[in-house]
């Protein structure tokens, strides 16, 4: 008996909370952040596109704590400028991301707008699964005219598919403590490839042939490709891509060579650097066992965080002939499917999104780059001595047009491995760095 | 379940419309037994549902999008494309790479966590004290967390790590492990035996305790050496757990080897190289990188045959039939 009320109390309890939960959430005019919820979201959004007035737009970025905290303050206010239109965001871990949004559009759901990394957009272009962007609220040369040249990668077959609120670049962080125990002055950080080349030799420690201070981070599978690609390779003079992007010009000129060997003598005949020293370049640059690296200014916040005692500098990266950084960014699409009053309502939401005062802000949130040159290039920003270099470096920064991220980053990887640990020639890894690349872009070009 | 049970309703019906006009309670409820048969199999169906639906349908259609060119993103139809996918597989080295090494994984993988399964039981199965504990000790691994052990594996392997600083000491030259393409392979099945170690000697354990001892006190009595005990007394009557160990073994291997590459390697996605790429890893990496579904689905069918010849083959080779 006593175990039959037991169990009723349970089942009781257990309704009550269902019920809780279940009005929670419909009560809830707040964002969800939980991924765990897609699912009811979903159903929310379905219900209110039944009512007339109310149009809800769905939106999904990864999780990253600082954009979705300013993207929940974004959205209150949107919201309350935009009596009638709803925005959801929902949130997924960044290594699942691909993942779950490739998941969810079999099943007809997902979002109507979306938060991509511009090296991911020509994969979803290519499937179909972005509309290009109106062109009556985002005219081309209005884009061109107030962006960095740079937002210019997620332009294809002459459509703006995507538009970033803001972007990031590399830049050199060096530790300015091991500088001054290596004798070397921390306000003057290096600023030639040769200067960078002594400035490692100097900062690094060996004992009996093993690292045991690196003065140079070297990873190809985190920084380590960009900086090849979009830094050394242009301040050589060189360029990875021709004007149409189909073919790969790396190998055309000596200078792409010239920066491969570059990038290689880290770890090779300087011997300053190691692949996966302390298991990568930033945990490397954390515990101080690295003296400079080569990282975005996405990691300002990490390194504020997680290593508030760091006594660290940044520099725009070292140059050659010319100057040159890599520059990234999370950019928002429309979904293919949008369309009509909803589309209007998801235009409104980017312009919103693009706007001065939400990059201002982004930039204190985030530490992530206003897209448009007349707010980044502020004094105020400029004179920045954490944002100054990263911003500094913007006019000359570039972003790589990417057919496969993940796959061209892997070819860089593959060259260097092969050169590391098989003992190849460098010209002949390069050379296949460069035919391997091109025929990625071959791959991609002949199923337009 | 309706179908099931209509027939044995209606002849009830018709049973009892010829004699007295039954109360539809009767009719609903039936027999006490019925109830209970009925009671139990929908207490069996409801997970047979699940299964179906979440295992047995999705694996079934994944035959049909091996067939099919189809992109993950796009909502568009996906085109039949007959045997392509599977040609296109065949001719990629980075899968012909990822089999070979999916074999490398299973034949070292599984032969060294049966050893050492073997050899910890039959030394745990001779003590008297405190094998309680080391049980303790060698399960330990097994109910830890892959992907901190791989962490943890990852540090100690580091050029500047413990193992490196031994190898200095004693006059070795450092090694790059997880760095070089030559050995990284080893040292992620090394970890994996190490973890599987453990499961193993549970599984051999209970094997052990089902031998008579009556067996060894007869071949005590012929003379026999202790390896001779081993060969013809304990390993034959273990038979039965050898075949099972290594079918689970192998089926496990082939899905942790997953976890396991993708934590230990350096680039995170079985490098360097590929050297550590496993079938698996490049099934994700195909479907959820590429988002070519037709393509990881062709290899995920390739993969099924794959396990379902060895499984056969183990089943035929390892189990033999000894009488005594």
């Amino acid at each position: 008996m006593n175990r039959k009320w037991y169990l009723a109390f349970l089942g009781g309890m257990l309704l009550v909370f269902l019920l809780a939960a279940c009005s929670g959430n419909s009560d809830n005019s707040e964002s969800e952040t939980d991924p765990s919820d897609v699912g009811e979201d979903t159903e929310n959004t379905e219900q209110s596109n039944d009512d007339e007035d109310q149009i809800t737009l769905e939106y999904w970025q990864y999780s990253f704590d600082s954009k979705v905290d300013l993207m929940d303050e974004l959205i209150e206010e949107f919201e309350a400028e935009n009596p009638g239109i709803k925005v959801e965001q929902t949130n997924f871990p960044y290594d699942q991301y691909n993942e779950q949004v490739a998941a969810q559009v079999p099943a007809g759901r997902g979002p109507d707008v979306i938060n991509l990394f511009y090296g991911w957009v020509p994969t979803y272009v290519d499937a179909g699964y972005l509309q290009p962007l109106p062109q009556d609220a985002f005219p081309h040369d209005q884009i061109e005219d107030e962006f960095f040249p740079l937002v210019e990668a997620t332009k294809m077959d002459g459509e703006y598919w995507t538009i970033p609120t803001a972007v990031r670049t590399l830049a050199l962080f060096y530790n300015k403590d091991l500088f001054e125990e290596a004798g070397l002055d921390p306000n003057s950080p290096p600023e030639t490839w040769d200067e960078l080349q002594d400035y490692a030799v100097e900062l690094t420690k060996s004992n009996n042939g093993r690292l045991e201070q690196s003065g140079m981070a070297w990873e190809p599978a985190q920084q380590g490709h960009h900086w090849l690609r979009d830094g050394l390779t242009l301040q050589a003079g060189g360029q990875v891509l021709g004007d149409d992007r189909k073919d790969v010009v790396w190998g055309d000129d000596p200078a792409g060579l010239e920066a491969f060997k570059y990038w290689l003598s880290f770890p090779t005949e300087l011997e300053t650097s190691e692949q996966g020293f302390y298991t990568d370049d930033v945990t490397a640059f954390v515990t101080e066992k690295a003296a400079m690296n080569v990282d975005g200014s996405f990691r300002v916040g990490t390194l504020q965080s997680d290593a508030p005692d760091l006594n660290y500098a940044i520099a725009p990266l070292p140059g050659k002939d010319d100057q040159s950084t890599n520059a990234s960014f999370w950019t928002n699409g429309i979904t293919s499917r949008v369309e009509g009053e909803k589309l209007e309502a998801a235009t409104e939401f980017l312009n919103f999104l693009t706007s001065e005062d939400v990059m201002e802000r982004w930039l204190d949130a985030t530490g992530e780059l206003p897209a448009k040159e007349a707010v980044a290039m502020q004094d105020k920003f400029v004179d920045d001595d954490i944002y100054g270099p990263f911003i500094e470096s913007l006019p000359f920064a570039n972003a790589h047009f990417f057919v496969d991220e993940t796959r061209e980053r892997d070819l860089v990887i593959d060259a260097a491995n092969r050169v590391l640990q098989e003992g190849a020639d460098p010209e002949e890894a390069f050379n296949e760095l460069v035919e391997s690349t091109q025929e990625l872009y071959d791959e991609y070009w002949s199923s337009k | 379940m309706k179908t099931h049970h209509n027939p044995s309703n209606q002849t009830e019906t018709n049973q009892s419309t010829t004699t007295n006009k039954p109360s539809l309670m009767t009719k609903l409820k039936g027999s006490q037994k019925r109830q209970k048969y009925i009671f139990v199999y929908t207490c069996l169906l409801l997970p047979i549902l699940f299964y179906l639906g979440i295992r047995i349908l999705p694996t079934l259609f994944t035959f049909n999008v091996g067939f099919r060119d189809w992109n993950l993103l796009s909502s568009d139809a996906a085109p039949f494309v007959g045997m392509d996918n599977y040609v296109a597989l065949f001719q990629d080295e980075v899968f012909i790479r990822s089999i070979f090494n999916t074999i490398l994984y299973i034949a070292l993988g599984v032969t060294g966590q049966l050893m050492f399964g073997i050899i910890v039981a039959l030394l745990l199965h001779k003590i008297n004290r405190f094998v309680g504990l080391f049980r303790v000790i060698y399960f330990i691994p097994y109910v830890t967390s892959i992907v901190a052990i791989s962490w943890v594996f990852q540090w100690i392997l580091m050029g500047n790590g413990i193992i490196n600083d031994l190898f200095v000491k004693i006059g070795i030259p450092p090694q790059p492990f997880l760095n070089s393409p030559d050995q990284a392979i080893y040292v992620i099945i090394a970890a994996m035996i190490w973890q599987s170690i453990g499961f193993q000697m549970v599984l051999f354990l209970a094997g052990l305790e089902n031998i008579p001892e009556m067996l060894y006190e007869a071949a005590d009595i012929d003379g026999a050496t202790p390896w001779q005990k081993f060969w013809r007394v304990t390993v034959p009557l273990l038979n039965p757990t050898i075949v099972f160990s290594a079918v689970i073994g192998t089926i496990n291997f082939i899905q942790i080897s997953f976890t396991q590459v993708v934590n230990m390697s350096v680039d995170g996605s079985g490098g360097p190289l590929n050297s550590t790429l496993s079938i698996v890893v490049y099934i994700y990496q195909l479907a959820f990188r590429q988002f070519d579904m037709g393509l990881a689905s062709a290899a995920t069918v390739i993969l099924f045959l794959f396990i379902l010849g060895l499984t056969l083959f183990q089943m035929k080779v390892l189990t033999k039939k000894f009488d005594y």
